[in-house]
């Protein structure tokens, strides 16, 4: 019998603590659907990433704008998304954290971890008007789970990998 | 758990313990706010201990890389110590391991400062 599929959707607000919070709540989700606790390691940082991005970013450390954390298990896969009430963003905008000249920046290294980290990852724009993170997780014994290594951060697997 | 800072001198060099996170917020500002303070002090030879840091995020990797051009800035050199395997494989795929001196012996990474 398949899984049902489940969901479950947050509002944050955009303060340092939401990123913790958001941490802790997709590490409890990911614990029972199953992830190994690197996988669940993998997800937890993703989503700190995706948050600071949300945060910092997108909504520019404005307290009267929020941060919109969305978790779907599939019978398959875990995803998640993260919108935040900025002005939105292209991924081919955002520079490449391990070219030469970005080796030595202080910031930039979230979205390169996150496409590091989970299976498949995209940003699209958000029904806020702001940028719509959207990143999954095939669960453990996935059937239509890829077999080319879709484990994250162990090499180059989907278009959205950084370079 | 938040992030805890102690330092002691090896010779010429300022070893930092950190101990918990070093990630968006108080651990991210304990980093910076240490390593400027061994600035002001010319103190500029810096071994960075993370032995007790088992996670990271991008704003500490940040940090990091702020420290370690702030010091080279004052003329000085910072290394790291005792990288946890997590630290260590963020560091691998952001291409920052190659980059930083990183030690596994102290008493070398003392000898190794100039």
């Amino acid at each position: 019998m398949a899984q049902e599929n489940k969901h479950l959707e947050v509002v944050l607000d955009t303060q340092v603590e939401s990123v913790n919070l958001a941490e802790e709540m997709c590490l409890r989700v990911a614990e029972a659907a199953g992830f190994d606790e690197e996988m669940c390691y993998r997800i937890g940082m993703s989503v700190r990433e995706g948050v600071i991005n949300a945060f910092h970013y997108g909504n520019q450390e404005r307290p009267d704008k929020k941060i919109h954390l969305a978790l779907d298990i599939t019978h398959e896969k875990l995803v998640i998304h993260v919108m935040d009430e900025g002005k939105g963003f292209k991924l081919k905008d955002v520079p490449d954290p391990l070219a030469e000249e970005n080796i030595l920046s202080t910031s930039g290294r979230g979205i390169f971890l996150m496409r590091a980290f989970m299976d498949e990852f995209d940003v699209v724009a958000g029904r806020t008007g702001g940028a719509e993170i959207i990143m999954s997780k095939w669960l453990p014994g996935a059937v239509n789970a890829p077999t080319n290594g879709a484990s994250g951060a162990d090499g180059e697997k989907d278009s959205g990998k950084a370079h | 758990m938040a992030l805890h800072a102690t330092y002691r001198d090896v010779g010429q060099v300022t070893v930092i313990d950190f101990g918990g996170k070093i990630t968006l917020g108080d651990g991210s500002a304990l980093l910076r706010k240490t390593v400027r303070q061994l600035l002001d002090d010319n103190r500029n030879k810096i071994l960075i201990n993370l032995a007790d840091v088992d996670y990271i995020d991008s704003s500490g990797i940040g940090e990091l890389v702020h420290a370690y051009t702030s010091v080279q800035n004052r003329g000085g050199e910072l290394k790291l110590l005792h990288l946890t395997k997590k630290v260590r494989d963020l560091l691998q795929i952001t291409k920052l391991y190659t980059v930083f001196d990183v030690h596994t012996d102290e008493s070398a990474a003392v000898r190794s400062f100039r």
